[in-house]
């Protein structure tokens, strides 16, 4: 039998390249392209009355100046909207370039393309346009009161309003019979994605051809080919679409066609000439998106023992300008919120608001990190009510091993019943008591509090949905060569999918993870996929490189007992350690690549070992099609659920207000672990965005629409000095929905993180003795003065 | 975020780079480590026609100390006064301070004297100098050499005493007199970011360990360094009183990091534990 791969943790296949700096990323490429800027607009919301280019025209090397008056018809329209959605009842997209109308600052108005982009700058800096200010509406609160519009044709500024409830009667009247009742009035603020690498577009016209190359730091390489095509009025088969390396996406890459995606491509078929387009920083923090900003409202009723009775939750979204991407994140958000937890009869209302900012799309943890917070506040509220141990609250209510598979009577994001295959949530919550010391936390707390330091200790719970639909797809090649190669349209953002990939085709076909080519995002090698994001891509594409490994064995199986003869059938042989062999006499075998020779029967031999498969060879026919390759698919039923707890400890400075965390546990179940040192590090990068969200990064506008932090300077990304160390414990409940058992991964670090931090700082504040009251942290993410202030309120007896 | 076009010269002499300076003024800029130029450029906040780079004055790339005190030339790197252990031992505060600028990529590339003509309110090395009552040397082609003292040269927020047609050679710090000690602490939202408040103090005692000056500077509190003299305030020990008096004296301002409260507040924790830090350094 061949080794195990899946299950190993093998270094990652990509790394020596990328580490010693030889990745391609798409500024690396189209070095003779000329270059695109944009004028985007300074303002929040203004009519846009006047733009004058006169002062521009003379900047040498200036190509083409365009405005939204230039942009033919279909890419003079609105840009899609991607997910359309029965309540998102007043649903606006943007233009390519303003319309007449800007609705955020970093809104694209006029697009400049020159020699080189220092001279398309100097030309965008010299174009004049005149804005009549129309009042802005910043924020949720400003949305919600309605008297100010982003889109005059939009009332109360409500792009959606959507209800759902689990069936199991009213919220509202379980709440009132329930002995105890709270309400919680919470708030999440703005942060963003923020990849390394921002966005970037190249494009190639090749007009004998008529095809159409364009290269884009995307998420997604299939649609950003169907929505280019759509939009220039190409056949998709003209239209090849490839991702380069790309350095982070976290969310913003899947968001398409951005208007760049269009307007590069359509430039470079005006002009016939290679046009490219790289974002800056500033670009990225004023024209890209960003997640997070909630309010929310949560009434809960529960018994003596913490147990939830009914739970109501409203939440008020921010979503932005436009709603290209459509309601997911709220939508992640009130169904992600129950967590592990049974809540009773659960009520949740969601309100997408406009608000004359950047547009608000998915970014790692989509929506969850928001609803965990709500839920897990609220576990940490009725503890504090009842005087019960924050744990013993959350345990009351955890959803049993032998009710699985668990319906909590939802819709999930991908428009199926929110169904949780497996899980094991109370052996999850035991393994995070013991990784975090919460039974011993009392005797440090006393320790550190003889010593006039304050410590806390926190923790929170997820689940989180992965690995959904509609599908993924696989390619899988054995070479002449004995190269394995495999194609994926599934792109790649730095998530490890070179090795996970290999191992697990490496599995099927017997043969080392050295020996597999991982192919992805290239529409030329493979055209039908949906993305990477939502934590799906090993569940989806694992499973579908399966599929594919699999019809590529079965084939080779074929081919092989043909050749051996002697009456040989291909049940009788197995795949391993690079050959097909007999299982009763593993000395008689064919290489792999000597089948994958004989696949492709030959008139002409190419080299000595291609003379086999010619005529004259006795080469058998099985009547295959040539090549030993195969073409495979995986299509979830519904999306199979991941889940984890984070335990943390911090201390707080009793006099700066400081706050530190001293430990950072992270107890973590994605079903089957194909690599545990991938796993780990998706973690610990999750983690550290979370960390991010919890205590450094927001997004910051100010009352004129301005985005007052639009530098990494001011948004506060961790430096590995304020990630903590994490201390990581798997467990596995394998899917049930997959046949590799598979559970997706990529988010998880990122969810829980505020919610356990708020958890610990709280906790660190507690009130000591009679004499000092605690305080209740409603709102995240929080700084030292934010904290200072908070004391400041603290009532002293 | 590319810079507008830029002339670019470098001057192998500081008599070039002085006379480049008198020929162009007001249109050029000097070049020193660009951590604060080249973005400022790059997003195109500051626009010069013409870049005078002073990275080939290798006669300016020193660390000198002798008893009085320590000399920085204009091409030292923060990195180099961090180094220096003659500099250490001459000025402690000079590397309990410059640890604290940005970090050692920053420190690599980014010049002290630089620092000191860019006079950022946030910038530490701008209130090392006022603290120590130290000077910068000035060089142009109209007035040859001038010394401006560190009370003069810090004008406002990002404005010193350099004029355009100025080179400024050499900073120079002072080893403060008798038995004195110091100490330099901030909080910063990261580790080497600007700090939201810093403070510097020095704590001299006599031989019986009485306070016979007290001073602290802060950064980041101010429009430019704020120096405050607390010797009668510090004089008999009691920490948290002087950082009080301190605070008093201060009015920083909110942003988006940190409200003027908080900053105060910070002002009168981070006083009372630096001065105490800078009189046990130094207490029989
Ligand atoms: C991410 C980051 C974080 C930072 N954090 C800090 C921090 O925490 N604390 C801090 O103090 N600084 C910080 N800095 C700034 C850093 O210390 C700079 O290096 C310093 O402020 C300027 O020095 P420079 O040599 O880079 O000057 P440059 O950027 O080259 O020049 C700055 C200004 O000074 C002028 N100038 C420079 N040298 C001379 C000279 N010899 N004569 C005349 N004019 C001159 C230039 O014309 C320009 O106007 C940070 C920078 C970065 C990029």
């Amino acid at each position: 039998m061949p080794d195990k791969h899946v299950g190993q943790p093998l270094l990652r296949k990509e790394d020596p390249r990328l580490l010693a700096g030889q990745g391609r990323y798409l500024d690396d490429l189209g070095r003779d392209a000329l270059a695109a800027a944009f004028v985007r607009s300074p303002v929040a919301h203004a009519r846009i009355t006047d733009i004058d280019v006169t002062d521009a025209l003379d900047v040498e090397g200036l190509v083409a100046i365009y405005t939204y008056e230039d942009l033919p018809d279909r890419i003079a329209e609105p840009l899609p909207l991607l997910i359309p959605h029965p309540d998102l009842t007043h649903a606006r997209t943007p233009h390519c370039l303003a319309n007449g109308e800007v609705n955020h600052v970093g809104e694209a108005v006029v697009m400049v393309v020159a020699t080189d982009r220092y001279l398309a700058e100097d030309a965008a800096e010299r174009i004049r346009v005149a804005y009549r200010d129309l009042p802005p509406v910043v924020g949720v609160s400003q949305a919600r009161a309605g008297d100010r519009l982003v889109h005059e044709d939009v009332p109360g500024n409500i792009a959606a309003r959507s209800v759902q409830e689990n069936g199991q009667g009213d919220a509202h009247s379980a709440i009132a019979a329930a002995p105890h009742k709270l309400t919680l009035d919470l708030e999440i603020e703005r942060s963003a994605s923020m990849p390394m690498e921002g966005k970037g577009v190249l494009a190639h016209w090749d007009a004998d051809d008529r095809t159409l190359r364009v290269h884009s730091s995307t998420q997604t390489s299939t649609s950003v080919r169907l929505a280019v095509a759509a939009k220039l009025g190409l056949p998709p088969d003209r239209v090849e679409v490839v991702t380069p390396d790309v350095g982070g996406g976290f969310g913003v890459k899947i968001v398409h066609p951005w208007p760049e995606e269009i307007l590069v491509p359509w430039a470079a078929m005006t002009l016939g000439r290679d046009v490219k387009w790289v974002e800056d920083r500033r670009e990225h923090f004023i024209s890209s998106a960003h997640e997070r900003g909630q309010q929310q409202r949560i009434e809960v009723g529960f018994d003596d023992a913490g147990r939830l009775h009914g739970l109501s939750v409203e939440i008020w979204h921010d979503n932005g300008a436009y709603v290209p991407y459509g309601i997911i994140v709220p939508i992640v958000t009130s169904t992600q919120l129950l967590g592990p937890y049974k809540v009773g009869a659960y009520r949740v209302e969601f309100t997408s608001l406009y608000t004359n900012t950047v547009i608000v799309t998915p970014y790692r943890g989509a929506g969850r990190p928001q609803g965990v917070f709500a839920m897990e506040r609220t576990m940490d509220a009725i503890a504090e009510y009842l005087g019960l141990d924050r744990l013993a609250v959350r345990e009351a209510n955890l959803i049993q091993p032998d009710e699985m598979p668990y319906d909590q009577g939802l819709v999930f994001q991908d428009g199926r019943p929110l169904i949780y295959d497996s899980g094991d949530y109370p052996t999850m919550m035991r393994m995070i008591r013991d990784l975090v010391g919460w039974d011993g936390f009392e005797a440090e707390r006393e320790a550190a509090a003889g010593q006039g330091r304050r410590i806390g200790i926190g923790v929170a719970a997820y689940v989180e949905g992965t690995g959904m639909g509609p599908y993924e797809g696989a390619h899988v090649k054995v070479e002449t060569t004995g190269e394995i190669v495999v194609s994926t349209g599934l792109t790649t953002q730095g998530q490890g999918h070179y090795t996970t990939l290999a191992q697990i085709a490496a599995d099927v076909l017997g043969v080392a993870v050295a020996d597999v080519t991982v192919i992805t995002g290239d529409t030329r090698r493979f055209k039908y996929a949906v993305g990477t994001f939502a934590s799906r891509a090993i569940v989806t594409s694992g499973n579908a490189v399966a599929v594919a490994a699999a019809k590529v064995a079965e084939k080779a199986k074929r081919i092989a007992a043909a050749a051996l003869g002697d009456g040989i059938a291909p049940e009788d042989l197995e795949l391993g350690d690079g050959v097909v062999r007999r299982k009763d006499d593993p000395g008689s075998f064919i290489d792999l690549q000597t089948v994958a020779v004989l696949s492709n029967p030959l008139r002409y031999a190419f080299d000595e070992a291609a003379k086999a498969a010619t005529q004259f060879a006795a080469a058998a026919n099985t009547g295959d099609e040539p090549g030993l390759e195969a073409t495979g698919f995986y299509m979830p039923e519904r999306s199979t659920f991941a889940a984890g707890a984070h335990g943390v400890v911090v201390e707080t400075d009793p006099e700066t207000a400081d706050i530190k965390i001293l430990r950072y546990c992270v107890v973590h179940d994605c079903g089957v672990v194909v690599n545990p040192r991938i796993v780990e590090g998706q973690v610990h990068g999750g983690v550290a965005q979370g960390v991010g969200g919890a205590l450094y990064e927001r997004i910051v506008y100010d009352d004129a629409g301005q985005l007052v932090n639009a530098s990494y300077m001011d948004f506060l990304i961790p430096f590995s000095t304020e990630v903590p160390h994490i201390e990581t414990a798997h467990m596995v409940t394998a899917s049930g929905v997959n046949p590799l058992g598979l559970k997706g991964a990529g988010e998880a670090g990122v969810i829980p993180t505020s919610a356990a931090v708020a958890s610990a700082v709280e906790d660190a504040e507690r009130g000591r003795g009679a004499t000092e009251q605690g305080l209740a942290i409603r709102r995240m993410p929080i700084s030292p003065s934010e904290l200072y202030e908070l004391r400041k309120g603290r009532v002293h007896a | 975020m590319k810079p507008p076009p830029v002339v670019y010269h470098g001057p192998d002499t500081l008599e070039e780079a002085v006379r480049l300076l008198a020929e162009h003024g007001a249109e050029a800029k000097v070049l020193a480590g660009g951590q604060s130029l080249v973005p400022m450029l790059n997003m195109r906040l500051t626009a010069p026609r013409r870049l005078v780079d002073v990275n080939r004055l290798d006669e300016l790339a020193y660390v000198r100390s002798d008893r009085h005190g320590v000399r920085v030339g204009a091409l030292a790197r923060h990195a180099d006064v961090e180094r220096a252990t003659h500099a250490f031992e001459t000025v402690p505060l000079l590397r309990q301070a410059v640890r604290t600028v940005a970090h050692p990529t920053i420190r690599n590339r980014g010049t002290t004297v630089g620092s000191l003509v860019h006079a950022d309110p946030a910038g530490e090395m701008p209130a090392v100098l006022a603290l120590l009552d130290g000077e910068v040397l000035l060089r142009s082609e109209r007035d040859g050499e001038r010394t401006v003292a560190a009370a003069d040269f810090f004008v406002g927020p990002m404005e010193s005493a350099c004029r355009e047609d100025e080179v400024a050679v050499e900073a120079y710090f002072p080893r403060p007199a008798g038995r004195t000690g110091t100490d330099w602490r901030e909080l910063s939202r990261r580790s080497g970011d600007y700090a939201l408040c810093g403070v510097g103090t020095l704590v001299r005692v006599d031989d019986a360990g009485a306070v016979v000056a007290a001073r602290a500077a802060y950064i980041a509190m101010g429009s430019v360094p704020q120096v405050v003299d607390l010797t009668e305030a510090a004089a008999d020990g009691d920490w948290s009183a002087a950082a009080e008096s301190a605070a008093d004296q201060l009015d920083p301002e909110d942003d988006i990091h940190a409200s003027a409260e908080y900053r105060r507040h910070l002002a009168r924790v981070l006083t009372a534990r630096s001065l105490k830090a800078s009189y046990e350094a130094v207490a029989p």
